[in-house]
């Protein structure tokens, strides 16, 4: 004849149904506690907060159980309930620096979902640090050689430009891409921002370039469109670019940072907001996402500064591809986002030194934006790649008389899109 | 840390100006902050009514027997039985600021807990520059802490003088009616601690529940059209302002900033009865939407007014044909520009001086 079962264990049945409604363990007997830990156990319910209730009790049988057991919290980021396809992304990383352990570290609970294309920049000798545990590909100056050819090219992949060609070799739909001095910084609950699933949300939630929302972004969560704000324009736009913001080091120019030496961004501004079309931006390369698919080509590596150096400062690269794809985008009817997610800036250099070198950066610019802002494109252009050939035209007839910059500019355009529709081309072959 | 210098209190150069049809007990809360200040309280509904206004308080107080006195058959302009009628008090005034408020808007608390005296906040905003024609992607440059980030060109940096400053609400929203059908219970809780311009040639929804703005630039913009009694439509009154606003400062060379400081917003009004004044609204804001961003003003038009008439005419000939409400609101945005220069005879003849128009 079967045992029927005992009183305890029908209690211990109906404790294990009713876990998620009790609050309180410390007034069981050591012996029915610990029989309840294990059927817990047993039937896969050790949830953090059933953990919590237990180790609350402070009975040590059942402390010396989770040791020996070794069960540990596990702090998880938060993630968006958007469904991102872990295979949908690629983190790309310019590696400026040999030695990218600590960066990789500080961002392992992050990115260790991710595939991470790392590219190495092409005038840093040496090999890579990295450590394990992270799924990744490496490119060097040879494969990037092999893939562009060693002789010309306009299109140069040397310094913050080298991530560029990340972007090239990726066949992801989404990029994220952030500098190598920069580790994950904390909102104003001091929690740790998860800045990949940040930028994939803004990619995968409309934008609303063609009105503002004065509340910002509608479509988080316990926020909406305003009063007055058109329903035909509810429904938005595909997102093409999100560009993320720093705290610590802000990504000043460098006289903004000689005059202000100490100064520190310490501003956590929870809001994410769509740049309206036809208005320009500085789109900073520190912490961006975007869709490949919509407006790779026109992230384009084109604009080098005669005397462009390793710190970002010394570089506006990202400026001009960032204008660029805001004018594609405007043109295509796509969004540009602007806001979260934070990224911790660390410091490095100095400043003032930068501005020895002659800054022609600043000068350029201001021959620069009135050449976006004034930007149209014709009514033919439906692809990214459309628009950036009619871009390079529109530079070189445009541009090229101010300074010859432009004129390799215009040429780099050019010889991107050929690259890219070379590499994807090849790439969706090998993958038929 | 660099020493921030105080912001100046300009109490004799700026007004308050409260619509109110129920009572002016909100005031209570303001008073460390409102006290030195004249306020110039627009009474709506019945005019036998008495609104009481809390002691220690310098006001004006205008009925509707006021203003049909003071405005005669211009009266027609300043709506009845809406918060539209606010506008009178802009056309009123002698001051060079204006700050409007509603009564059921009250002090809201920071995330530190602190107390936000909105008006300093506001004043702020309109002394500092604007940046109209490239976005500042670290929000306001001028704020302290924050700066113009790098790839900002340098020739933009001085930015342009501010028209408006636009104040948003903690706790009940802002919200159309069928957004509040749909989401009774939705707080908005969250502090973001940011002031911008908006753009050159973005439209924005403007709400007149905490606003600022320098009435010597862009005042004569701000009429707050025909709504309420006798009209088709309510609730669109600060909406038809903005667009109107927004046009004119972008063709003026102005900026319209946006974001702090938050009120408290405490009492959400009925859906159903705000369903039936904005209806109309809610499909006439697809035809009004296009005209406004599509809108060019002549180069001649160099005064706040000259342009207003301007847009007035284009409503008439481009809107007219939506609905009849068009040509009656068009003649309206005439006589309130009439009314207008009677009561402020020196700006009529004077030229905005202004940043370069673009």
């Amino acid at each position: 004849m079967r045992k029927p079962p005992t009183l305890l264990s029908l209690t211990i049945d109906i404790a294990l149904l009713n876990l998620s409604h009790i609050s309180d363990l410390s007034f069981l007997p050591d012996h029915v506690l610990l029989e309840l830990f294990l059927r817990t156990l047993r039937a896969g319910k050790l949830t953090e907060k059933i953990l919590k209730l237990f180790v609350a009790t402070g009975k040590d049988e059942i402390l010396s159980l989770i040791s020996e057991l070794n069960i540990q919290l596990i702090l998880t980021p938060v993630l968006p309930t958007i469904n991102i396809r872990d295979d949908e992304v690629d983190i790309v990383i310019g590696a400026l620096h040999l030695d990218l352990t600590s960066f990789m570290e500080d961002w392992r609970a992050v990115f260790s979902r991710f595939h991470l294309i790392i590219v190495q920049d092409p005038d840093l000798k040496g090999d890579l640090k990295i450590p394990g545990g992270f799924s990744f590909d490496v490119y060097m100056k040879s494969d990037i050689e092999s893939v562009v050819g060693s002789s010309s090219s306009s299109v140069v992949f040397s310094g913050y430009s080298c991530r560029y060609f990340g972007y090239l070799v990726s066949h992801k739909k989404y990029i994220i891409s952030i500098d190598d001095d920069c580790i994950p910084a904390k909102d104003d609950k001091g929690e740790l921002i998860d800045a990949v699933a940040q930028h994939i949300t803004n990619l995968m939630t409309p934008a609303t370039p063609f009105f503002f929302n004065t509340l910002y972004d509608p479509f988080r969560k316990g926020t909406d469109f305003v009063r007055g704000y058109p329903f035909s324009l509810r429904s938005g736009v595909q997102c093409g670019l999100s560009c993320g913001l720093w705290l610590n080091l802000a990504d000043y120019d460098a006289p903004t940072q000689a005059l202000k030496p100490g100064q520190r961004n310490s501003r956590f501004v929870d809001a994410v907001l769509t740049v309206p079309a036809r208005a320009m931006l500085p789109v900073s390369g520190i912490n961006i996402g975007f869709d490949r698919e919509l407006v790779g080509p026109a992230m384009v590596p084109a604009f080098r500064l005669a005397k462009e150096g390793k710190f970002r400062w010394e570089t506006v690269e990202d400026i001009w591809s960032g204008m660029c794809v805001k004018v594609i985008c405007d043109h295509l009817g796509y969004g540009v986002k602007s806001g979260l997610p934070y990224v911790w800036r660390n410091e490095r250099g100095n400043a003032v030194e930068s501005l020895k070198k002659e800054w022609e950066g600043v000068k350029l610019m201001e021959e620069v934006v009135p050449f976006f802002q004034s930007m149209r494109l014709s009514q033919g252009a439906v692809t990214a790649e459309d628009c950036v050939i009619e871009m390079a035209a529109a530079v070189k007839e445009r541009l090229e008389p101010l300074d010859p910059v432009f004129a390799r500019a215009s040429e780099a355009m050019v010889e991107w899109v050929k690259l890219w529709k070379v590499v994807t081309s090849r790439l969706s072959n090998s993958a038929a | 840390m660099a020493s921030v210098s105080p912001t100046p209190v300009l109490k004799d150069e700026l007004d308050i100006v409260i619509p109110t049809i129920r009572n002016l007990d909100f005031l209570e809360m303001w008073r460390p902050f409102f006290q030195p200040y004249h306020l110039i309280i627009v009474q709506d509904g019945d005019p036998s009514k008495t609104i009481k206004v809390p002691d220690g308080f310098d006001y004006e107080l205008y009925n509707r027997n006021d203003i049909n006195r003071i405005l005669g058959p211009k009266a027609s302009c300043i709506s009845f039985k809406d918060s539209a009628c606010r506008c009178f008090g802009y056309m009123v005034s002698k001051k060079k600021y204006i700050f409007t408020i509603d009564d059921d808007c009250f002090v809201a608390k920071d995330p530190s807990g602190k107390e936000i005296n909105a008006l300093e906040q506001h004043i702020k905003n309109l002394l500092s520059p604007s940046t109209p024609f490239f976005f500042n992607t670290l929000y306001d440059p001028y704020q302290e802490g924050a700066d113009f980030v790098r790839g900002y060109p340098f020739s933009l940096r001085e930015g342009v003088p501010t028209a408006v400053s636009h104040g948003l609400w903690l706790n009940i929203p802002d919200y159309d009616a069928p957004t509040q059908l749909v989401k009774p219970l939705e707080r908005n809780t969250r502090y973001v601690d940011a002031i911008m311009t908006v753009p050159k040639g973005t439209l924005f929804p403007m709400c007149g529940m905490n606003l600022a703005f320098n009435r010597e630039l862009i005042g004569p913009a701000m009429y707050f059209g025909l709504m309420g009694d006798g009209q088709p439509i309510g609730r669109y009154d600060d909406m038809w302002a903005g667009w109107c606003t927004k046009v004119i400062c972008d063709h003026l060379g102005l900026g319209v900033k946006t974001g702090l400081p938050y009120i408290w917003h405490s009492k959400a009004s009925n859906p159903f009865v705000n369903l039936k004044k904005e209806y109309k609204g809610i499909y006439w804001q697809e035809e009004l939407i296009p005209f406004f961003q599509s809108v060019a003003l002549p180069k001649d038009c160099a005064t706040v007014q000259k342009c207003y008439l301007e847009l007035s005419k284009q409503v008439k000939a481009k809107l007219g044909k939506v609905d009849d409400y068009f040509n009656k609101l068009a003649d309206a945005m005439v006589t309130w520009i009439e009314a207008w220069d009677e009561l402020n005879p020196s700006s009529a003849s004077a030229e905005v001086a202004n940043g370069p128009k673009k």
